[in-house]
């Protein structure tokens, strides 16, 4: 007797104890991750997150903390960021304070008459769909911000645009979130059952159980889908920050070319650089934006620093004295068409993506992890998620 | 001087010290054009540090026993058709291909007059040493606490002294080096304090007597040191430094097996410095930052692993003396002759002198086991932490205390210095974590299983601040290579207008041109 129920357990719950079963495994202790932890268990789904490296180990790490609408033109990444900078500004349990959130506004500038009129007409379009922007003309740039180069043909500044220290952030909602946090894990097998569903993870350290597996495993996401038996094309662009000494605020908002705009939605390998510059509340001026697909090759380009200095000094003279400290480098997860896989894998039953958010993972993930968690409770999204449907692309051969 | 652009040279040494002189040396005298950088304007390096010409120091010798051996060595780089090229910065090193390399620094002192120079190379020598390792206590930040290796180089280089009364504590063979250098020179030293035992050498008999000069030069310390009535106190720590204005008293505690301090074992010791140090941390930023491999060494630092003839895992990158582990002046000598004649050998595509070359690699082998014997006596034990307080600054950059890290790794869940970086800013700021690197990398271990020191090989792609117009005039990457670059026409900095509507939006095709 005792021992056909000792069968029976085995049988329904193989090798596991109640540590290791969950509602959803989340693969991702990233900002996305954080993020999809955060809203599931707020759901009140018991959640594990599991990470082969640390917290903000990968792509948020290294990034700058863009909470952006002002490089959206209207489209589905737009509302997802309007909806994102709603979430992070309503957030709950501290996370914005202590994530050093900061609403700074965002200021592009045109640096001829040209890409003012293109400017014009870009945030025409875009107030349509909801962002705030204000043209600032010529002569009132430096009330703004007072040490731009003279010469610039004019600007806009989005108020909505804000800035959080993104490895905070990820670890300040993972914390709040109440999840089991296994870092340093590395995902080998993704279990399924008979019919193909998600059953779980295997790790190293034993096997984690739960119905639903959350792919937030940003640029090496493809590598988790493919490990599910599913496909998703992300791939590695890479990206520099050059971070200068600290300095007193000399730099109030966040501020770059109109030409940035163009380079985020670029399908092209080579590199390219439009310098975002800010400063941040420890001091330090952040410039950012080099892109390039180069695999995962971490090597320093001394040409893509060149060109961030370059567009940094152009659009604040004084910087040119300022002393660059350190430089890293990141790997934004991007796909084809440059919008997240946010729902669904088509293919796997329980497995749902939440990567691909290329340089605008740290600014989207809030919404994306309230779809995620809309999604794994049965409850309808908070908009219309079609456009990040993984099953968009044609399968690999 | 430097020659035209059209033409690199064979090598590019970077650090004139022993290893860096000895390097190239000996393949200019193969017949290698050898440019031979450092920051400094002598050479020497830190241990051949000594009073710049104008201080007209009369015996500036006086407080290096080897001071002919170098001697010998600079007179042979002096003979040498070697460019010396003197107060280059280094701040980066790139690699087109095995065998096309070049070195970024930036001249003239620190300050306003630095302007960007390139040298080209076949091939590169990394001969750029070691820097102190710290570990914090409370109190280190007061005024008259001096790194030991400092405090030497202060009395090396400018024949002054930190104090007059002065504790020199720590781990490692420097500090009896630095006590008897102090003593020698007029202070008076009350105690040499040092963490672990000098039992620990008894442990490895085969490298102490193949090494007979290290031996020599201890009793050359101990002699000193007895004649001025030096008290060594092993297995004791300095675990607080007391005062206001200034360091007036330290606490020395007794330590257990594990560095762990004995409650109620502190006493008081009155000084007016404190020099302090826990051993040295190879350089490598440069290394690392191009993927070279690296090794552990048995004192929890990490070292660039190299092969039998000083070649990196990249391809043209060769390195010498302490970046391969900390080893003392005359490896590193050994090492930086052995790698020239690798170079030349390898430039010129023919075998260097076999019996030579056999010999340095005997020699190098045997003072390469006792430098590890020595590095795993003193290796810092898991226990040092306990000394700490909560609000003891680690990270004196950024004001980061023990309590802000302890809490990144207890409440946030940090495993590593670069998670405790990231969540505290320990490590962010000027020194680029080169003075709290191996303290954070400890408080963040104390989470995890290894309990001790672990690695971490650092990533530093800018070895040294860099202005922005300095990176900002580098010539462009597409143009043929200049020795000097042009300066940037500010038309050419502005930011050219593209027209957002056309490829704005995430499904617009943006035209990248």
């Amino acid at each position: 007797m005792a021992r056909s129920v000792q069968c029976e357990i085995l049988l329904t719950v193989p090798q596991s104890n109640s540590s290791d079963v969950a509602d959803v495994i989340v693969v991702g202790a990233g900002v996305v991750g954080a993020a999809c932890a955060y809203y599931a268990a707020r759901s009140g789904l018991s959640v594990t997150v599991v990470d082969r490296g640390p917290v903000a180990g990968g792509t948020t790490g290294a990034g700058e903390g863009n909470l952006l609408v002002s490089d959206k033109g209207p489209g589905p990444e737009l509302e997802l960021a309007l909806l994102s900078t709603r979430l992070w500004r309503e957030m709950e349990d501290g996370v914005p304070a202590a994530s050093e959130y900061e609403p700074k506004g965002g200021l592009v500038v045109a640096s001829s008459g040209t890409a003012m009129d293109a400017l014009r007409h870009f945030a025409r379009a875009q107030a349509t769909a909801g962002v705030t922007a204000h043209e600032i003309e010529a002569d009132r740039l430096r009330e703004k911000e007072p040490h731009l180069a003279p010469g610039l043909a004019g600007g806009f500044h989005y108020p909505q645009d804000a800035q959080v220290q993104p490895a905070l952030a990820a670890a300040r909602l993972l914390r709040a979130s109440g999840a089991r946090v296994r870092t340093g894990s590395e995902v080998t097998a993704v279990l399924t059952g008979p019919g193909g569903e998600v059953r779980g993870v295997r790790t190293p350290s034993g096997d984690l159980h739960a119905p639903h597996v959350v792919n937030a495993a940003g640029t090496w996401g493809g590598e988790l889908a493919r490990l599910a038996g599913g496909d998703l094309p992300v791939l590695p662009r890479r990206g520099f920050v050059l971070v200068t000494e600290p300095l007193p605020r000399v730099v109030r908002h966040k501020v770059y070319a109109a030409d940035y705009v163009a380079d985020v939605a670029s399908d092209s390998a080579a590199l390219q650089t439009s310098a975002v510059v800010e400063g941040t509340p420890a001091g330090p001026v952040l410039i950012g934006a080099s892109r390039e697909r180069v695999g995962f090759d971490r090597t320093l380009s001394v040409e893509a620093l060149r060109r961030l200095a370059q567009g940094a000094t152009a659009l604040f003279p004084l910087l040119a004295g300022v002393r660059a400290t350190r430089a890293y480098a990141g790997f934004r997860p991007y796909l084809p068409d440059h919008l997240p896989a946010i729902g669904a894998d088509p293919r796997v039953p329980g497995l749902l993506h939440a990567c691909g958010h290329e340089g605008a993972g740290i600014g989207l993930a809030p919404a994306t992890g309230l779809i995620v968690a809309r999604l794994l409770t049965g409850a309808e999204p908070p908009l219309d998620v079609k456009p990040f449907d993984p099953g968009r692309f044609p399968a690999a051969a | 001087m430097a020659r035209s652009a059209s033409e690199p040279y064979d090598l590019a040494v970077l650090g004139a010290g022993p290893a860096g002189i000895a390097g190239a040396v000996a393949a200019s005298e193969a017949g290698l054009s050898v440019a031979l950088l450092d920051a400094s304007d002598q050479t020497g390096g830190q241990y051949f540090r000594h009073p710049a010409p104008t201080l007209r120091a009369r015996r500036p010798h006086a407080l290096h026993h080897d001071w002919p051996a170098f001697a010998r060595l600079r007179g042979r780089l002096e003979a040498s058709t070697a460019d010396h090229l003197r107060a280059h910065h280094v701040w980066t090193v790139t690699r087109e291909s095995a065998d096309a390399w070049t070195v970024h620094a930036l001249t003239g002192a620190d300050g306003d007059g630095e302007h960007p120079v390139r040298i080209r190379a076949r091939a590169v020598l990394l001969a750029t040493g070691a820097s102190e390792r710290h570990l914090p206590f409370p109190g280190w930040t007061l005024p008259g606490v001096v790194a030991a290796g400092g405090a030497q180089a202060m009395l090396k280089s400018g024949l002054v002294l930190p104090g007059r009364r002065i504790v020199v504590a720590g781990s490692g063979p420097l500090l009896l080096a630095v006590a008897s250098s102090l003593a020698a020179a007029g202070a008076h030293v009350p105690a040499v304090v040092e963490a672990s035992g000098y039992l620990g050498y008894a442990r490895h008999p085969r490298a102490l007597a193949t090494n007979p000069h290290k031996l020599l030069e201890a009793a050359a310390h101990g002699s000193v040191l007895l004649r001025h009535r030096v008290r060594p106190l092993t297995r004791s720590a300095v675990t607080e430094a007391h005062g206001t204005d200034r360091v007036e008293a330290v606490t020395v505690t007794r330590l257990d097996r594990h560095w762990r301090p004995v409650p109620g074992t502190g006493r008081r010791i009155a000084c007016d410095a404190l020099a302090v140090g826990h051993g040295l941390v190879p350089q490598t930023e440069l290394a690392t930052g191009l993927g070279c491999a690296t090794r552990r060494t048995p004192d929890g630092t990490t070292a660039l692993a190299l092969d039998g003839l000083q070649r990196t895992s990249v391809p043209g990158l060769w390195a010498a003396g302490e970046t391969g582990g900390v080893g003392g002046w005359l490896l590193a000598r050994v090492e930086g002759e052995l790698a020239g004649l690798a170079v030349a050998a390898q430039l010129r595509g023919r075998p260097a002198p076999g019996g030579r070359v056999a010999e340095l690699r005997r020699r190098r082998d045997r003072m390469r086991a006792f430098a590890d014997a020595m590095a795993a006596a003193h290796a810092p034990g898991p226990g040092w932490t306990g000394w700490l307080t909560d609000d003891t600054e680690v990270c004196r950059c950024e004001e980061v205390t023990a309590g802000h890290v302890r809490e990144a790794v207890s409440g946030l869940g940090a495993r590593d210095a670069r998670t405790v970086k990231l969540l505290t800013r320990a490590g962010m700021g000027w020194c680029q974590g080169r003075m709290c690197g191996a303290a954070v990398a400890c408080l963040a271990a104390a989470g995890t299983a290894e309990g001790t020191v672990p690695p971490s090989a650092e990533r530093r792609p800018l070895a040294v601040p860099v202005p922005l117009g300095v990176l900002a005039a580098q010539p462009e990457a597409a143009q043929p290579e200049a020795a000097q670059p042009e300066a940037v026409q500010p038309e050419a900095a502005e930011p050219e207008a593209t027209r957002p509507e056309g490829g704005a939006g995430p499904h617009g095709r943006a035209d990248p041109a």
